[in-house]
């Protein structure tokens, strides 16, 4: 297992390196922060003088064999727009939105779960149906528009909850319901395929043979062996969540890493974007790994390849 | 003897709902079954006897399925007023059963014991440690060699004899009264089958097992048999005693499939050999390895598939190649076509090397030499008509025919195969597995090759069907001058077909001989082994041991 998780970490430090040098050029392509950064009656020698102060004028090769160099001894550079270490900034941002996405895919695996494996368990039940309407509503209503009318509904109307920002646990509430809206919704729709058809199988004849009752037949027989491309799924959306849910952040005010990397990207914060990229990369490489040992913890067939 | 069977089964009618109407799976059908006594149901694919075994065990959904009428008593009791609650006590406690494919019938993801300790407890039998070593004793009784070490594996770690085991060893752990074994045998291979086969015998004596076997195996029935009932279309057509049944059938259906078993023990001569002609392939030495993915640092492992393969076949000569799963004997085949590389040797087709050749002179040299596949249900697309299939070869090969001629000669080809013209119209799923095998059969001759390679080609079929087959597969090479390789795990089939017969095992030629030598004079005990695997029927055994 341990040689598993080192060739995948060999693996991902590639595609790390391809990403940073990627993100490296194409941030510099939003323009030159000078003029953002100084005060708009300038003059061109004042900007030149920033662009030096900051390394801006060198050439681009220059400027990224300067990053290399400084990511080695763990320097990620200033954030601009807050004059403090731009990794520093980040990692304060990256729990918020850690926080929000375990919270969103947890709930959301967990309601699916049991929702998809009943509605399965019962084909063409009025729960079937109910779940399989429901479901699909949740996996196709666009979040901005869930989050503006819950926002309508529940603040401006009933007055019940914040409208944004962080600080008690009704905070919570809103962001935490539009992210779980979609996932669920979708898992609850691989939940059920997939149970459909390990319900089908000749496993479960035998089970059914020795006597096993039905809850046990469909959590415990059937259960795990549809979990996998359920774990697939959610290894997905888990990924585009730890992303930072960037809509979501930003209706709610919600001061997690996608707010801040949309805010590093309109402001030209070069070392902001590459830290904000380089966390989430990093997030979503052992994400990856984390789905790869459950996967081989549920089917002890992958384990046995794996060895 | 008095009161109540143990188990009876009265005129049950069960009826399967579809988009289409309903489909009458059994009708009418009625048997018993006492302890300690074996019931064979034997009948051929689609002849309603899963359908009664699983209406025993309570396993027909309904819907699509639908019990029109009849009744199923144990001891008197009619279980079809059973709550879910007391049939799932009965199941497994009384009833019990076990499946043709014992992978897919167990649980991929938990381990053996999980699932042999799960039989005790969900019926409150016992539970932790002791279910452990319960599930234990069982594992050394259905013959697990070491079950301390072997329980915490996991189903794919054994092989399909073992598997088969595990699943006997969970039927009988809680001592039933009934076992219904559905085919449990057809998946093995024949050395192995006669090991299960003496397995079920020996739990039988010593439990006082009634055993429901359900089976298409003329010489597993014979073998296992105190009664027997033959069913046909849903339909009981006969039964009776087994000996009697066997050796004095009423009715005709029953006289066909005994009539079409190939007896490895006749009297009747094999195929003499035919003075061999110019050899029209000359295969030397070849070797196929696979590459086993390994660990990250291991070495790679090896699997020695083909070892040093040396054979000819001449023009209008059938070779039969026997060995049982894992021998090689496909991958021959494969290598052979060019549809696998090989590690080494030569295979020279009318002189030249056909595993050196490049994409243009395969095309030429396929031309020559078809395929007949052993899954006549996959091997066809779904999606194209048999004219199609049967005319593509033309359409890849553009100088054999033009293409006014097409029609006729699909006509002239489903002629030779024994269909009619119009059913070139319609698609593989509207015909029988044996139909299905006379299309592809069509289809191999239809750029018309000098050799045909039949892989298992007619193992998927209904024995009665079976013999229809190779009787056009031999009617063929008389007519049309057809050499064959033949490959098949069946060795008495071949009896009758083959020229001469190559016996496989572990990759290697074990006996190359006539087919007369080899029946006669079998000089490899492998050989005698697979000569000798066929069951012998119970009534012969029986009196030898007396």
């Amino acid at each position: 297992m341990f040689a598993f998780i080192l060739r995948r970490a060999g693996q991902s430090l590639i595609a790390v390196i391809g990403l940073l040098v990627l993100v490296f050029f194409l941030s510099r392509l939003t323009g030159d922060p000078a003029y953002l950064y100084l005060p708009l009656d300038s003059s061109e020698a004042q900007r030149q003088a920033f662009s030096e102060a900051h390394g801006f004028n060198d050439p681009l090769v220059v400027q990224f064999g300067r990053y290399l160099i400084d990511l080695t001894r763990f320097d990620f550079g200033d954030a601009l727009s807050r004059n403090r270490p731009a990794m520093e900034v980040a990692l304060e941002a990256f729990p918020q939105t850690l926080k929000l996405a375990v919270i969103a895919i947890v709930l959301s695996l967990c309601l699916a779960v049991v929702v998809g494996s009943l509605a399965a368990a019962r084909p063409n039940s009025l729960f079937d149906k109910i779940a399989s309407t429901a479901s699909l509503a949740g996996a196709s209503a666009p979040d901005f528009w869930v989050a503006i009318v819950a926002i309508l509904v529940f603040s401006v109307g009933l007055g019940l909850l914040p409208t944004s920002g962080t600080g008690t646990a009704l905070h919570w509430i809103m962001p935490i319901f539009v992210l779980t809206l979609r996932p669920f919704g979708l898992l609850v729709q691989v939940v059920r395929g997939t149970m459909m058809g390990a319900l089908a199988s000749p496993y479960v004849k035998t089970a059914r043979a020795k006597g096993v009752n039905r809850s046990r037949i469909v959590f415990r027989h059937a259960l795990r062996n549809s979990l996998l491309p359920v774990i697939t799924v959610a290894g997905d959306l888990a990924a585009s969540l730890v992303n930072g849910a960037v809509v979501v952040e930003t209706i709610f005010g919600w001061p997690g890493i996608g707010k801040l990397m949309i805010d590093a990207i309109v402001r030209r914060d070069f070392a902001l974007i590459q830290a904000t990229v380089l966390v989430t990369a990093i997030a979503i490489f052992v994400l990856n790994i984390a789905i790869d040992l459950v996967y081989a913890r549920l089917d002890p067939r992958i384990r046995f390849e794996t060895r | 003897m008095t009161g109540p069977h143990l188990l009876e089964v009265k005129d049950l009618t069960v009826d399967f709902l579809s988009l289409g109407g309903a489909f009458r799976a059994t009708s009418g059908v009625g048997f018993h079954v006492d302890a300690g006594e074996t019931l064979v149901i034997l009948g051929e694919s689609g002849s309603g006897k899963s359908v009664s075994a699983s209406a025993i065990m309570g396993l027909i959904d309904t819907p699509p399925g639908d019990i029109c009428a009849g009744s199923v008593t144990y001891r008197g009791r009619d279980l079809s007023s059973l709550s879910e609650g007391e049939r799932r006590d009965l199941n497994g406690r009384r009833l019990a059963m076990i499946f043709q494919d014992p992978l897919s019938h167990l649980n991929p993801v938990y381990t053996i014991g999980w699932q042999l300790e799960e039989v005790f407890s969900v019926h409150g039998v016992a539970s932790g440690a002791e279910a452990r070593q319960k599930a234990i004793e069982i594992l050394g009784r259905v013959g697990i060699p070491e079950p301390e070490k072997r329980i915490d594996q996991y189903p794919h770690q054994f092989s399909g004899g073992q598997r088969q085991r595990i699943m006997i060893g969970m039927a009988i752990a809680l001592r039933p009264e009934i076992l219904i074994a559905d085919e449990p045998t057809t998946a093995l291979d024949v050395s192995v089958q006669a090991q299960i086969l003496e397995l079920l015998k020996k739990l039988q004596a010593e439990d006082g097992l009634a055993i429901i076997m359900i089976t298409h195996d003329l010489e597993v029935a014979a073998n296992m048999a105190d009664r027997v009932i033959v069913m046909k279309s849903g339909r009981i057509v006969e039964e009776g005693e087994a000996r009697a049944v066997f050796e004095n059938p009423a009715h005709s259906y029953t006289r066909t499939l005994i009539t079409a078993l190939p007896h490895a023990d006749d009297g009747a001569a094999a195929r003499p050999a035919r003075p061999a002609g110019k050899p029209i392939l000359e295969v030397r030495n070849i070797d196929k390895f696979y590459t086993l993915s390994s660990g990250f640092f291991a070495k790679p492992a090896r699997l020695h598939a083909v070892k040093n393969l040396s054979f000819d076949v001449a023009a209008g000569e059938t070779i039969g190649i026997v060995g049982e799963s894992g021998s090689g004997k496909s991958t021959v085949a494969r290598v052979l076509l060019g549809l696998n590389e090989a590690s080494g040797g030569e295979a020279l087709f009318h002189g030249r090397d056909v595993l050196k050749m490049d994409r243009r002179q395969l095309l030429a040299f396929r031309r020559k030499v078809q395929m007949v596949f052993q899954d006549p249900y996959s091997s066809m697309n779904p999606r194209m008509t048999v004219f199609d299939i049967i005319s593509e070869p033309w359409r890849i090969h553009k100088d054999i025919l033009e293409k006014a001629r097409w029609r006729d000669r699909v006509t002239e080809l489903l002629g030779l195969v024994g269909l009619n013209p119009e059913h070139a119209k319609r698609y593989p799923h509207q015909f029988s597995g044996g139909q299905r095998q006379r299309i592809a059969i069509a289809r191999a001759l239809a750029c018309d090759p000098e050799l045909v390679v039949c892989d298992e080609a007619v193992s998927a079929l209904d024995v009665s069907v079976q013999v229809q087959v190779i009787d056009l597969l031999a009617e063929l090479r008389d007519r049309l001058g057809l050499a064959y390789i033949f490959i098949t795990h069946d060795l008495p089939i071949v009896r009758h077909f083959a020229d001469r017969v190559i016996v496989m095992k572990s990759g290697e030629i074990v006996e190359h001989a006539t087919t007369e030598e080899i029946f006669r004079n079998p000089r490899h005990a492998y050989t005698r082994q697979l000569i000798n695997a066929t069951p012998k029927p119970k009534w012969q055994t029986a009196a030898d041991a007396a």
